[in-house]
């Protein structure tokens, strides 16, 4: 309990780090939202003056900060300049798609990587090992970037795969029928993924699970005659259990913040575009509110991770309680 | 600590890369911002050895091209009409690290031909040249970018390891707090409170200073780990107890223990930090048109009719390919050195 205490105070602690350096960079920026208006002559002085004041851009850091906090607790997240609105429910729009799209990135690659990985550490050193490195290596190499470039180019010349979006202008209303169309825009961006998230995993899968398979109880699972796929799935996957938990948490922590490129190169309707967007447009409370929501992904991410190991691996519980 | 021939050979590999690239205004037969309004997406130059006669030429020959009548784009070459590339000629003036004055490109060819390695963009301009002048800025803010966080880093990391106490801690809990930072969203966020239109060299300070101050807390992290043991070398208490300095025990003692680490970690992150600045180029958000860095030279391809039609618009993200690979297997080098040195 105080483990999971003391883990809980470390990530709220980290949030107002992060919200707070968000704020100090705000802070040391030239110029704000309005600058473009004050170059159009047709908006008076004193009309820029007072909506600076509506938005609170005269008071002081701290006073900010403060509006800031409260406006975050109440759930606003603080005012988008260009929309006018609250920033939370803009951002949540977006960050549905975004979710949908990672979501389910991850859930494939995850189901990918885990068996190659395995493959992997038990064949070590024979030529399917060799074949998956190999693979792996030439993936980790390439560029999101240009994994992205090559998925448009295939798409656009094949028409395979729609090039980009979230949905055909002439899709119907109904439901099936939309739901369909969306899981083919999806084929495209969830394959970059994918791709792009698979070596890194398969990488780690493969160290964890040669790890696990020297540890002598392995070799004494072995030398009772127990078969090879059952000695890799009932024996050296819990005890690979610690590292794997590890990673599936960083996997949940990056799942708002992996697909920023994708997004903007495939035209999907998620966070990234919108960041990009805001940014374009000195929009500074909905980035910070953008920042903020993948950290909490981060944070809370990190949060689950501890508590799965906590609950997994004895080792943990009792060195912390000593 | 021991460095395999492989390793070697690899550094050499990439160092010859970079000097290409250094080297830009030598290795360019063009002017980056030189446009052939006539020639828009022209595709790589076609080198002859033979002539419309059949006769062989020992010097290279390089064809005008001609644009058809009946669409855009698209090219013949006046093979009655070809010009011998020549070596070592002059051309338009450029600096060398920004002071020697030249003009001797090391390739060129006479007037009416044009000599496109890459093909031509949108403008007209040579994708080749900008390809090596757009690597000076990727490759190089990849590079000093990396030196500026290891020295951070470094820094630090050593301070927070010899001193300890609340320096320590105060250090260990921000390198956790910039470790949690979502790393893109990060990077971006910092750029857009920063002016948006830039003059190329202040874009040049601003994206190393950027991508440089964001990853400290890694090598800070491993640094501070090797400096809290070789503090407590026998030979670090000995020279304490003569009266040796802590700027001196860091300098002498300490730090040289972190060599092989910072070594790595630098290996490790030039690619990473190359690919950050394409990155933030490729949104927009690093140097500017009509300065060429990787980066925004691909940012054209999110034009479709580009992407599909002129495929070597891609080249420069296609040579990120084989560099990665580079860096990654010499990363893998050196780690497997160390191990073997340590065991």
């Amino acid at each position: 309990m105080r483990f999971l205490v003391h883990r809980l105070l470390h990530s709220i602690f980290l949030l107002v780090g992060i919200s707070l350096l968000s704020f100090a960079f705000l802070e040391l920026a030239p110029g704000n939202f309005f600058d473009e208006m004050r170059l159009n002559p047709q908006i008076s002085h004193d009309t820029l003056v007072h909506l600076e004041k509506q938005y609170g851009l005269d008071h002081s850091f701290a006073e900010r900060y403060l509006a800031w906090v409260r406006s975050a607790v109440k759930g606003d997240w603080g005012v988008s300049f260009a929309y006018g609105s609250p920033v939370a429910p803009l951002i949540w729009t977006r960050a549905r798609n975004t979710l949908l799209l990672t979501g389910l990135a991850m859930l494939l690659s995850w189901m990918i990587a885990l068996p190659v990985g395995l493959l992997g550490a038990a064949e070590r050193g024979r030529w399917l090992d060799n074949f998956f490195s190999l693979g792996t290596s030439l993936l980790l190499v390439t560029p999101d970037l240009l994994l992205a470039l090559g998925l448009l180019w295939l798409a656009l010349r094949t028409h395979w795969f729609p090039a980009g979006g979230m949905q055909s202008l002439s899709s119907s209303s109904a439901h099936a029928d939309k739901l369909k169309d969306v899981a083919f825009h999806l084929m495209a961006p969830v394959a970059i993924l994918v791709l792009g998230g698979l070596p890194v995993l398969v990488r780690h899968i493969r160290a964890a699970a040669i790890d696990a398979l020297q540890q002598p109880c392995i070799r004494a699972a072995r030398s009772h005659g127990i078969s090879r796929v059952r000695i890799l799935f009932r024996h050296g996957l819990p005890l690979a259990a610690a590292p794997l938990v590890s990673l599936f948490g960083f996997s949940l922590a990056s799942l708002l913040s992996a697909s920023l490129l994708v997004e903007v190169v495939m035209s999907w309707p998620g966070l990234g575009p919108l960041l990009l967007e805001a940014i374009l447009a000195r929009d500074v409370y909905l980035v910070i509110g953008a920042v903020m929501l993948a950290a909490l992904f981060l944070a809370g991410g990190m949060l689950i991770t501890d508590c799965l190991l906590f609950a997994a691996d004895p080792r943990i519980r009792t060195e912390k309680l000593a | 600590m021991k460095i395999s021939i492989q390793a070697r050979m690899l550094g050499v590999m990439l160092l010859g890369l970079h000097l290409i690239v250094f080297f830009a205004g030598f290795f360019a037969p063009y002017e980056t911002s030189l446009q052939n309004r006539d020639l828009p997406f022209a595709p790589p130059a076609h080198i002859h050895f033979l002539d419309i006669q059949g006769k062989i030429h020992p010097r290279p020959l390089v064809c005008v091209l001609v644009e058809r009548s009946d669409a855009f784009a698209e090219y013949f070459e006046d093979r009655g009409h070809c010009f011998p590339v020549r070596f070592l000629v002059r051309g338009a003036p450029y600096k060398l690290f920004g002071l020697m004055r030249s003009n001797v490109h090391l390739f060129g060819v006479d007037a009416p031909a044009t000599i496109f390695l890459m093909g031509t963009d949108a403008y007209g301009r040579d994708v080749f040249s900008r390809f090596l002048y757009g690597g000076q800025i990727s490759l190089f803010a990849g590079l000093i970018a990396t030196v500026l966080t290891l020295v951070l880093g470094a820094l630090l990391g050593t301070l927070a390891g010899y001193y300890g106490g609340w320096l320590d801690a105060g250090i260990m809990r921000g390198a956790e707090l910039f470790l949690a930072l979502p790393w893109l969203y990060f990077l971006i966020a910092v750029r857009a409170f920063l002016p948006l239109s830039l003059s190329p060299k202040d874009a040049f300070v601003m994206l190393i200073a950027v991508i440089g101050f964001v990853g400290w807390a890694r090598p800070a992290r491993l640094i501070r780990a090797v400096v809290l043991s070789s503090r407590e070398h026998h030979y670090v208490l000995a020279a304490r107890l003569f009266g040796a300095s802590d700027m001196y025990l860091m300098r002498r003692h300490i730090l040289p223990d972190t060599y092989s680490i910072l070594l790595t970690q630098a290996v490790l992150l030039i690619p990473q930090y190359v690919l950050a600045e394409v990155t933030l180029s490729f949104l927009g958000l690093g140097a500017g048109e009509p300065t060429p860095s990787w980066g925004s030279m691909l940012s054209t391809l999110q034009q479709y009719s580009v992407l599909v039609s002129y495929w070597w618009m891609l080249i420069p993200g296609l040579v990120l390919v084989p560099v990665f690979f580079g860096y990654v297997l010499l990363a893998s080098e050196l780690q497997s050195g160390r191990k073997t040195a340590a065991s």
